[in-house]
């Protein structure tokens, strides 16, 4: 089968976030960035169904220029090739702006599944997927905890994970695109093989006019939502803070829990 | 595009959860900053009890498509009901609880109708004329403020405990049946069946104080002082998403909103750093300690006691501290 697979790149949520000057986004000074975490499993679900089947994994990412680490990564732990949705013209975008560009790019190759991850963990729209699927005029399934592919029936087995620990089983028709969530599988690491390897790749780069689409059908301009400012939450609003070393701070916690709280 | 406002509210079996109350209670306040009365849409098959329901809101209309295809839930015979009645009534927004069925089919939607795609909003306000709205980004360690620009349908869906269902306006309301034609409506995936996660389930419900912890534990080897402090308080262990996908805690132990929701009278949370999707499982617990080594993480917004450290230095010594104190 071939696979594309849509990776995101975006800031390491357990860093040090600042805030911008302007106040609109996070300052990307010093900022590290890694591949999304469900966009990582989705990646090796890819891999996996290429593997078996005998096919290829076709990396898909938008963003700036230090988005190609992101693809070189894909591309060293087995992705065949990256397409690279680079124009400044597709930056900014919400998940319709995204999800029109992808979809168009995935458009100019056959493929017969499309993976994502299930959210992204900066924006968190969780709509990029369904969107692409919308455009391509395929099936789609959110937040997808298994698959299995059913070979001969060209259709596939797809556990969805519900509210309150229950699943749900579809049996969905392929080509569709399934948006992957976090915990499906155990993504692999790059080999120094698979890193040599992935210098020789192509990625190569697109612009909207080589996907047929027109600048203002894509990133800011395309985007029907515009972030005005981002702030952290109030910090410790309500909850008293215990000072001091590990030890004291116990000692008043524990205190507080019995003579206040009365929970002890 | 008229000014109307609908909320789609999810039922299951004739019942709706707090979340669509607190859907319609976020319809009712938006309705109002644009000077009409809420409408509200119920889909499925046998819908009259949940539509009994509704009609003592204070809505202008509960719109209700009841149809055999309708039944079971897929993407596809929502979108085919949803799209063409959002299509001819072109309502201003259109508002969902946030939940995962909702995620599943909301945003193509959005497509399917070009209508603007405004997920997982946790307030809005009116500021210079027009609406600003809430939403988490960063896994709820920042908030974002967010405007919606253009032309036509928004479709929003709100996050749940952002607008308290008792605030829910009750009055009266006409029951119809939504304008639209459910004869070519088909579902998208065949429905093979739902399972039950986990098998032996541990039922934390029950629990009256939790021990939860978070990626910050670090691994499935060192959990030694947290079962330690779990004895020493008589504690059920627990956990936020990370954990379990890591495979460092059984699925069970999850608290979450893919895990289960809890009120007990102490949540201590060490490590997580309180991602909504937690929060949203424990946020009714009487009280509430967080550790995590980062000031800035949003469990101090819900906490009531907080220590900013390391849990592996701060775990031992409370449970010392407590051992000390119980004598």
């Amino acid at each position: 089968m071939k696979i594309a697979v849509c990776i995101k790149q975006v800031p390491n949520t357990e860093a040090r976030l600042r805030v911008s000057r302007d106040g609109r986004w996070l300052d990307e000074e010093d900022l590290p960035f890694i591949i999304n975490e469900s966009d990582e499993y989705a990646l090796e679900e890819g891999l996996r169904i290429a593997e078996k089947t005998g096919g290829e994994v076709v990396v898909f990412s938008l963003g700036p220029e230090r988005v190609k680490e992101a693809l070189r990564k894909a591309l060293a732990v087995g992705a065949a090739r990256a397409v690279h949705l680079s124009d400044p013209a597709f930056l900014g975008g919400d998940a319709l702006a995204a999800g029109r560009a992808l979809a168009a790019a995935i458009a100019r190759d056959g493929f017969d599944l499309v993976l994502t991850g299930s959210q992204s963990d900066d924006v968190g729209y969780g709509g990029t997927g369904s969107v692409i699927a919308g455009h391509l005029g395929w099936p789609h399934v959110w937040l997808v905890m298994g698959v299995e592919l059913e070979e001969g029936n060209g259709s596939a087995k797809v556990t969805r994970e519900m509210e309150s620990g229950v699943n749900e089983v579809s049996r969905v028709r392929l080509p569709a695109v399934l948006e992957i969530q976090a915990g499906l599988n155990h993504p692999r690491y790059a080999s120094l093989k698979g890193i040599m390897a992935a210098k020789k790749k192509e990625i190569a780069a697109v612009t909207p006019a080589d996907l047929g689409l027109d600048a203002a059908q894509v990133g800011e301009a395309g985007s029907r939502l515009e972030i005005v400012s981002v702030s952290f939450p109030a910090s410790g609003k309500g909850a008293q803070m215990m000072s001091g070393d590990a030890k004291a701070a116990a000692v008043a916690l524990v205190e507080k829990l019995q003579k206040e709280a009365r929970v002890l | 595009m008229s000014n109307r406002v609908w909320v789609v509210l999810q039922h299951r079996e004739g019942q709706l959860p707090r979340i669509a109350w607190e859907a319609a209670a976020a319809a009712q306040k938006l309705a109002a900053s644009l000077g009409v009365k809420a409408e509200a849409v119920l889909l499925g098959s046998g819908v009259g009890l949940a539509a009994a329901d509704v009609a003592k809101l204070d809505l202008a209309a509960v719109h209700v498509a009841d149809h055999d295809a309708l039944r079971v839930y897929t993407p596809g015979s929502y979108i085919g009901a949803l799209a063409p009645a959002i299509q001819a009534a072109a309502p201003a927004f259109v508002v969902f609880p946030h939940t995962y069925q909702t995620v599943d089919y909301m945003p193509r939607l959005a497509q399917a109708v070009g209508a603007g795609l405004l997920p997982e909003i946790t307030a809005f306000e009116e500021k210079d004329g027009g609406l600003l709205w809430t939403r988490p980004v960063m896994g709820g360690k920042l908030q974002s403020k967010v405007r919606v620009k253009g032309e036509g349908t928004v479709l929003v869906s709100v996050q749940s405990g952002s607008f308290p269902a008792d605030g829910v306006a009750r009055g009266e309301a006409e029951v119809k049946p939504l304008e639209v034609d459910l004869a070519g409506v088909q579902p998208d995936r065949e429905i093979l069946g739902y399972e039950e996660v986990g098998g032996d389930t541990v039922d934390l419900t029950k629990a009256d104080v939790i021990v939860a912890i978070g990626r910050g534990v670090g691994g499935a080897d060192k959990m030694a002082p947290v079962e330690a402090l779990a004895r020493a308080l008589g504690a059920e262990i627990a956990a936020s998403r990370p954990v379990i996908d890591n495979g460092w805690l059984p699925r069970d132990r999850q608290i979450g909103s893919s895990g289960q929701t809890v009120a007990p009278k102490l949540y201590l949370a060490a490590g997580i750093s309180g991602a909504i999707q937690h929060l949203v499982g424990m946020k009714g617990s009487s009280v509430i300690v967080a550790i995590n080594k980062d000031p800035g993480a949003p469990i101090f917004t819900v906490a009531h006691y907080g220590i900013v450290g390391d849990l592996h230095e701060v775990l031992p010594a409370l449970t010392e501290a407590i051992l000390a104190a119980k004598g």
